[in-house]
C-alpha cells in the first residue's frame, strides 16, 4: 500500500509538492520586481546611481538574478534556469521596443518644431542654410512623383512574374527565377542605384533624373511585389480555377477575372508595403539624381529633390535650423510611410475576399 | 443566340486558335517578366563589372590590399583593405548585438506572450522595419550618439586592457561601436521575423510531449524548438547580416571615414563599401567614378554569396522564405 493511499488527509499542496516538487508562490515575480524597482529607486535617490538608465539596468539585473537565486533555493536549478531565461527572453523583447519609441519621440518631437503650414508649401529656393523657414513642398513633389513611377513600372512586371511562378511555374526556370527573387531582396539599395547609373547613365545616356531614381526604385520594389503577390495568388482557391476551367474558360481569362480579382486586396496591400519599404531610400537617390533646393515637376528632366535626399542634405549642412528642417523632413517622411502602412491594413481588411 | 449555345460545339473551334493564341502570349508576357528578373540580377554583375574595368586597370597598387583611397590622383593609388574591413566589423558588431536579441524577440512572440496580443506584438516589432534607414542615421548621429557618449566611456574605463577598446584618444564618437549599434537595431526586425516564422512551424505535439515529459518551458525550447528551428535561425542571421553588409545611409551619417584598419572600434574612424559610394560619389572624377563602381561589385558580390548561403539553407524548407516580412 502506497502513502498516498493510506493516508487520506493529503491537501493539494502537499500533493503538488510530492508530484512536481516545491514551487514558488505565483506572487515571486512580482514580489521580486517589486523589491528590484524599490532598491534602484532608493540607490538613485540617494545619489549612488547616474540617472534613470542605470537605475532601470540596475533594477532589471536585479530582478534577473534574485528570482533565480531564490528560485534556485526553494525549486532547484532547473526551474531557477528556466525564470531566467523567461527574464530574458522578456527583456529581449523590451530591447526591441525601447529604439522604436526613441526613435518615434524623437522624429515626432523634434519634427513638430518645424512643421507649420508653409513647410508644405515652400521650396528651399533662396532659403540659406543658415537662415530658418524654407519647406519641403520639392522633395514631396519628388518623392510622389519618382515613388509613383516606381510602382508604374514595378507592379505589372512583378504581378507577371507572380503568376508566371504560380499559374506556370513547375520546372526548371520557375524555380531558379524563385531562388533569384529571393536573393534580390538582399541586393543593397545602393547597388541598385549603381547598377541604374553603369547601365543606364553611362552606357545609354540616359540622363540623371528623377525618372532615372524611379528605375533604381523598380529594381528594390520588384522582388518584395513579386513574392507577396504570389503568396496571395498562391491562396486563391483550386476550386475557383476548376470550376473556371469547366466552364470552357481559357486559362489566361481564368487568371485575368477570377484569379487576380480574388487575389487583389492581398496584392494592393502587398504593393503599398512595397512602396512604403522604398519611399524612404536615399542612397539609390544620390547616385541616379542632382540634388536640387528648388521645385522640378519635371520627372524626366533636371535635378529633382525627394524626401530622403532632402534630409540628407539638410543633415549634411549641419547647421542648427537645416538639422531641424531634417527633422521636420524626417517626421513628414515617417508620416507618408505610416499613412501606407496603415491604408495596406485597411485595403486588406475591407476588400479580403468573403469567406463564410 | 440560345440555338447557338445548343449545338454541339465543333471540336475544331474549341481548340481555337483564339483561344490558344490568347494562352500563349499571356504565358510568353508572364515568363518573359520571368526571365526579365532574372536578366536583370545578371545584368547587375555584368554591368558594374564592365564600368569597373578602366579604374582597375589604372590602379597602381593592390585593389585588394590598399588601404588609401586616390581613385583620382596621378597615378591612381586605391583599394579596398580598409572598406571590406570596415564592413565587415560594422557588420559582425552588430551580428553579435542583434543576434541574440532577435532571437529572444522571436521566442517571445512565438512561445511565451499571450496568443492572442502575439500578432499585434509581432507588428509592433515589424514597424521598425519600415523606418527608412536615413532616420536611423539621423537619430543615431543626433540622438543615439551623444546619449551612448557616457557608455563607451564606461567600456573604455574598464574593459579598455583589452585591445578592441582601447582608446587612448579618449574620443568616443563616430565609431564602429556606435554605427553597429545603430545597424543592430536596424536588423533586429529582419531576423526576428523569419527566426519567429520558423519557431512557429515547430510540431505542436513535440512541444506538447516535451512537456507532458516533465520539461520546463526553457528546456523544451532548448530541446524541441532549437533543434528544429536551427537551419532557420542560421538563416535569418545570414538575411540580417546582408541586410548589414549593405546598409549606407545611416552608416555614412555615424562613421568618420578614415581609410585604414583600425581594430579599435570605440575610436572615431571606419568606413564602408556603401558609406565610401555614398559619400565620395558627387566628387569623384571619371576614374573615381570606376573605382566606386568596383568597389560596389565587391560589395554585391559579398552580398550576393551572403544571401544565397541564406537561402540554400532554407530552400530545404520552402515556407521559411522571409521574403514577405
Amino acid at each position: 500500500m502506497s502513502p498516498l493511499a493510506s493516508e487520506n488527509r493529503i491537501t493539494t499542496e502537499e500533493l503538488r509538492d510530492l508530484l512536481a516538487g516545491r514551487r514558488l508562490p505565483k506572487w515571486a515575480p512580482w514580489a521580486v520586481a517589486g523589491g528590484a524597482i524599490a532598491l534602484s529607486l532608493l540607490l538613485t535617490a540617494v545619489g549612488l546611481l547616474g540617472g534613470i538608465a542605470q537605475g532601470a539596468v540596475l533594477a532589471g539585473l536585479l530582478f534577473l538574478f534574485g528570482q533565480a537565486a531564490w528560485s534556485f533555493r526553494v525549486e532547484g536549478r532547473r526551474h531557477a534556469t528556466d525564470r531566467f531565461a523567461t527574464t530574458l527572453i522578456y527583456t529581449a523583447f523590451v530591447v526591441a521596443i525601447v529604439p522604436l519609441v526613441a526613435i518615434l519621440f524623437s522624429v515626432i518631437q523634434k519634427g513638430l518644431e518645424v512643421l507649420r503650414p508653409e513647410f508644405f508649401t515652400d521650396t528651399m529656393r533662396n532659403v540659406s542654410s543658415r537662415g530658418t523657414g524654407g519647406g519641403i513642398l520639392h522633395a514631396l513633389i519628388g518623392t510622389i512623383e519618382q515613388v509613383l513611377m516606381a510602382t508604374i513600372i514595378a507592379v505589372p512586371i512583378g504581378v507577371m512574374v507572380a503568376i508566371f511562378l504560380v499559374e506556370y511555374g513547375k520546372g526548371k526556370l520557375a524555380s531558379t527565377i524563385s531562388f533569384f527573387v529571393d536573393v534580390m531582396t538582399g541586393v543593397p539599395s545602393i547597388v541598385a542605384g549603381l547598377f541604374i547609373f553603369t547601365g543606364l547613365i553611362l552606357t545609354f545616356g540616359l540622363e540623371r533624373s528623377g525618372f532615372a531614381a524611379s528605375l533604381a526604385l523598380v529594381i528594390l520594389m520588384l522582388p518584395v511585389v513579386v513574392r507577396t503577390s504570389e503568396e496571395m495568388l498562391k491562396l486563391v482557391p483550386k476550386d475557383l480555377r476548376e470550376a473556371s476551367y469547366a466552364l470552357g474558360v481559357p486559362k489566361w481569362r481564368t487568371i485575368t477575372s477570377i484569379v487576380l480579382p480574388t487575389a487583389m486586396s492581398g496584392i494592393i496591400t502587398g504593393v503599398m508595403l512595397a512602396v512604403a519599404r522604398v519611399a524612404g531610400e536615399t542612397a539609390p537617390l544620390l547616385l541616379t539624381t542632382f540634388l536640387t533646393q528648388s521645385l522640378n515637376w519635371n520627372l524626366f528632366s533636371g535635378p529633382q529633390a525627394a524626401l530622403p535626399t532632402f534630409i540628407w542634405d539638410q543633415i549634411s549642412s549641419g547647421t542648427d535650423p537645416s538639422v531641424s528642417r531634417a527633422w521636420g523632413g524626417a517626421l513628414v517622411l515617417i508620416l507618408f510611410v505610416a499613412v501606407l502602412y496603415i491604408g495596406a491594413r485597411i485595403v486588406a481588411r475591407i476588400f479580403a475576399p468573403k469567406t463564410r | 443566340m440560345s440555338q447557338q449555345t445548343i449545338t454541339k460545339p465543333d471540336p475544331v473551334e474549341i481548340r481555337g486558335s483564339s483561344v490558344r493564341r490568347g494562352d500563349r502570349v499571356f504565358f510568353n508576357l508572364s515568363r518573359g517578366a520571368g526571365i526579365l528578373m532574372l536578366a536583370i540580377t545578371g545584368a547587375i554583375g555584368v554591368f558594374l563589372a564592365w564600368k569597373a574595368i578602366p579604374s582597375l586597370q589604372s590602379d597602381s597598387a593592390n585593389f585588394f590590399t590598399e588601404q588609401q583611397w586616390f581613385p583620382d590622383a596621378v597615378p591612381p593609388v586605391f583599394g579596398i583593405a580598409a572598406l571590406a574591413f570596415g564592413t565587415v566589423v560594422t557588420a559582425l558588431v552588430a551580428m553579435v548585438l542583434a543576434v541574440p536579441v532577435a532571437i529572444g524577440i522571436a521566442l517571445f512572440i512565438s512561445h511565451y506572450a499571450n496568443r492572442r496580443v502575439a500578432s499585434t506584438l509581432g507588428f509592433i516589432v515589424d514597424l521598425l522595419a519600415a523606418v527608412p534607414s536615413i532616420i536611423f542615421g539621423l537619430w543615431g548621429l543626433s540622438v543615439l550618439m551623444p546619449n551612448m557618449q557616457g557608455f563607451v566611456a564606461w567600456i573604455v574605463k574598464y574593459f579598455g586592457w583589452i585591445p578592441l577598446f582601447a582608446n587612448p584618444e579618449q574620443v568616443y564618437t563616430k565609431s564602429i561601436l556606435i554605427a553597429g549599434v545603430v545597424l543592430a537595431i536596424m536588423i533586429l526586425p529582419t531576423i526576428s521575423a523569419v527566426t519567429r516564422e520558423v519557431f512557429l512551424q515547430v510540431p505542436q505535439g513535440h512541444i506538447e510531449a516535451s512537456l507532458a515529459l516533465g520539461a520546463t518551458r526553457w528546456e523544451m525550447v532548448r530541446m524541441v524548438v532549437f533543434p528544429f528551428g536551427k537551419p532557420g535561425m542560421v538563416s535569418a542571421a545570414m538575411l540580417g547580416l546582408g541586410r548589414a553588409l549593405g546598409e549606407t545611409i545611416a552608416v555614412a551619417l555615424i562613421l568618420s571615414a578614415v581609410f585604414e584598419i583600425n581594430w579599435q572600434i570605440t575610436e572615431p574612424g571606419g568606413n564602408t563599401f556603401a558609406a565610401n559610394i555614398a559619400l565620395k560619389w558627387n566628387e569623384a572624377g571619371p576614374n573615381g567614378l570606376s573605382a566606386l563602381i568596383a568597389s560596389g561589385l565587391v560589395l554585391f558580390i559579398i552580398t550576393l554569396v551572403v544571401n544565397m548561403i541564406a537561402r540554400l539553407i532554407v530552400a530545404r524548407r520552402k515556407e521559411y522564405s522571409g521574403a514577405n516580412s
